[in-house]
């Protein structure tokens, strides 16, 4: 008998009795597009979250954490199953993630049935940070308003008379240029919807170019931002033509940009050029591990691990205490120390948040981003009112 | 509505329609002669893309960002002929469907784990980066340059079909494919050649377009399927029919998404014309499709067939 052959079958048996003694104590399931054109948004919030966790050692709240990665493909059904099996299968302690606000909406009947805590970092879509508010499920991204709304303040501010809407055709673009029209009283020239995932803009650009307006203000995310930027750059309107923007020119899309995105003004509530001590050491270790500079939603992850590891320790034991988990998440919310500046969560678990501007400019053969202002200040979002919670 | 919008959608349109063809013409000649349903064209677009960037971002030249692009789809497309393709040639339409659809996730899976999920950067070369002085309206260079490009393929591709010898087997293969082995030809080679030709166009076609859309997974798929509805629409397996039914799909496409919504404000509110605009002109193409295929089955410029 050859001993050889009893190796595997031992070792199996060996794995299979440690696997108990392995099992993590919390669980979370971390969701988003990781794959197609806006992967690398996905991508960057799972590196935020995970870069978090590692700093902490593996551990949040003091307790071994296994983190379930799923792609969601940019497909809102797909999302709907992805939650549902984190939830009734894996029995997860909380869901970080969730996509785009088209995913996060198909998604949100089964989260909301369970309790079990969500934590959106890439969305704060309207519906839910207004009547259709949950008290398990929070936003440490924006509400989507937000940055558009201090663009709109911005504009408004400078004296900029005309202005050529356009983003895509869905409820975040839609939400983009509302927040966007509430504080901006000027007069828009045009309001263009374009096709989701939509690549050539030169019919579009051609409108704008023949509308004659002082400026843009567009919402494209990933690729779809990459695409409209580089085409208005050689359509030659950047950098004369200011475009300013939300989500379109950030770390996402600034390395397929470069010069072309040079000009364009953008509102957000973080960049990795804001000096504070949090957000320093975060983009020193986020490039160090990943080689490449983070973006908003790594942000956002990052947070959000922060405040599940304060949330968890607080309630200890009893990780299953659904309730108990949502409301020391809530609170943890003005606990932590967020690489944005203040943050903390509102009556309906949307950010209270500075929302600054942001300009590209080149300086010698380098470009690079500055501050220029912050354009709102500890802001709440304009739904809240209709949330019935505390 | 000026003329010279008018006239700068135009152009747009054309440009549209010249890049379509690039692609339209590699795969209507696979579907025509060798009767197969090339679904991975739209990667051998993207991998165009990805080995002009990856060569510009080593070498910072444009030039040889083309040519390593062309060389490697030439690669690529005869690997994949000899590999896979070959083997699928007497099969049901529905496997070449199958095996090619594999072959596209395939790419897209290959093309992420190689070079990353985020886009990638292929400037405009510099002496294209200006405006030129178009009857009266001021266009991208590199945009007119890439009307230009396909404008000279087209040319090429009328002379090979016509002028030259290879040409002439390749309008007989796709009339009798087995007459013409039959004869003597070797119809393994002008096949794998065939195939390295489409490939060819559709890495020239990546690289054109790398500079103004992002160099990313997934890129060749929304192309791939204007670029079904141009053979559809022009009849399968003539490369003059896939010249003027891209032209045709790349105005209609162009001009609708830029008027419709106008158009439309004219007649309903605004609200429901902002939302309906932009839907109603992305179906324009396919229902001139759907219009094509009702009428004239065949396409608006099929090859003969005897």
């Amino acid at each position: 008998m050859q001993f050889s052959k009893f190796i595997p079958a031992l070792a199996a048996t060996a794995l299979m009795g440690a696997a108990p003694l392995a099992s993590a104590q919390v669980k979370i399931g971390l969701t988003g597009p990781m794959s197609g054109p806006v992967a690398l948004v996905g991508q960057d919030q799972y590196d935020g979250f995970m870069l978090a966790v590692e700093q902490l050692g593996g551990k949040l709240g003091g307790q071994v954490a296994t983190i379930l990665k799923e792609d969601d493909q940019l497909k809102p059904e797909l999302g709907n199953q992805i939650v549902r099996k984190l939830i009734d299968k894996e029995r997860v302690h909380a869901i970080v993630g969730l996509g785009f606000s088209n995913v996060v909406m198909a998604s949100v009947k089964p989260i909301v049935e369970s309790g079990t805590v969500a934590i959106a970092t890439n969305s704060g879509t309207s519906p839910l940070a207004g009547a259709g508010c949950a008290a398990n499920i929070f936003s440490t991204a924006w509400q989507n308003d937000g940055a558009p709304e201090a663009m709109g303040k911005y504009m408004q501010d400078k004296g900029i008379k005309n202005v050529y809407l356009l983003a895509p055709n869905y409820q975040a673009g839609k939400d983009m240029l509302t927040g966007f029209k509430r504080y901006f009283k000027g007069n828009i020239v045009e309001e263009v919807y374009t096709q989701v995932g939509q690549t050539d803009y030169s019919a579009e650009i051609a409108q704008v170019q023949a509308s004659n307006p002082d400026a843009v203000f567009a919402f494209y995310p990933g690729g779809m931002g990459v695409n409209f930027v580089k085409q208005m750059s050689q359509a030659g309107l950047l950098p004369k033509l200011p475009v300013y923007s939300v989500f379109m020119v950030d770390g996402t899309t600034m390395p397929a940009l470069r010069e072309a995105a040079v000009g364009s003004v953008m509102g957000m509530m973080w960049d990795s050029v804001l000096n504070n001590p949090e957000n320093n050491k975060f983009v020193k270790a986020f490039v160090v591990k990943h080689k490449r500079v983070p973006s908003e939603y790594a942000a956002a992850a990052f947070d959000a691990a922060q405040i599940l590891d304060v949330a968890f320790k607080k309630v200890g034991a009893k990780l299953d205490d659904k309730k108990a988990l949502a409301a020391a998440v809530k609170a943890a919310g003005a606990e932590i120390r967020s690489v944005r500046g203040p943050f903390r969560f509102n009556n309906n678990n949307m950010p209270v948040q500075n929302y600054y501007a942001f300009n590209v400019v080149k300086e010698g053969n380098q470009v690079v981003t500055r501050q220029i202002s912050v354009a709102l200040a500890n802001h709440a979002d304009a739904y809240s009112s209709k949330c019935a919670l505390k | 509505m000026s003329l010279s919008l008018i006239l700068s959608q135009l152009l747009n349109g054309l440009q549209f329609g010249v890049l379509l063809f690039l692609l339209a013409a590699g795969l209507t000649l696979v579907f025509g002669i060798m009767s197969f349903v090339n679904l991975a064209h739209g990667s051998l677009y993207m991998l165009g893309a990805y080995f002009a960037a990856t060569a510009y971002n080593q070498t910072e030249s444009f030039t040889l960002a083309v040519l390593a692009a062309l060389a490697g789809c030439i690669v690529v497309g005869m690997a994949l002929e000899r590999l896979a393709v070959s083997r699928l040639y007497g099969r049901d339409h529905l496997d070449h469907v199958l095996a090619t659809f594999g072959m596209m996730m395939f790419f897209n899976e290959a093309a992420r784990m190689m070079w990353g999920p985020q886009p990638y950067f292929l400037p405009v070369p510099d002496m294209l980066s200006g405006t030129v002085n178009l009857l009266g309206i001021s266009y991208p260079s590199y945009r007119f340059a890439i009307i230009l490009v396909g404008l000279l393929v087209a040319v090429g591709a009328h002379l090979l079909m016509h002028k030259t010898r290879l040409g002439m087997l390749i309008r007989a293969g796709s009339v009798n494919p087995t007459m013409v082995g039959a004869l003597g030809v070797n119809i393994k080679l002008l096949n794998a050649f065939l195939f390295g030709l489409g490939a060819a166009l559709a890495g020239l076609a990546g690289v054109m377009a790398g500079p103004i859309l992002s160099v990313q997974v997934g890129m060749g798929e929304p192309v791939l399927i204007t670029t079904l509805v141009v053979i559809v629409i022009g009849g399968i397996g003539s490369v003059s029919g896939a010249f003027y039914a891209s032209l045709i799909v790349g105005i209609v496409d162009t001009m609708g998404r830029a008027f419709l919504p106008t158009l439309l404000r004219d007649m309903m509110s605004r609200e429901a014309a902002n939302a309906a605009g932009p839907a109603l002109a992305s179906m324009l193409i396919y229902i001139l499709m759907a219009v094509v295929l009702a009428l004239r089955p065949q396409g608006l410029f099929p090859a003969r067939r005897t």
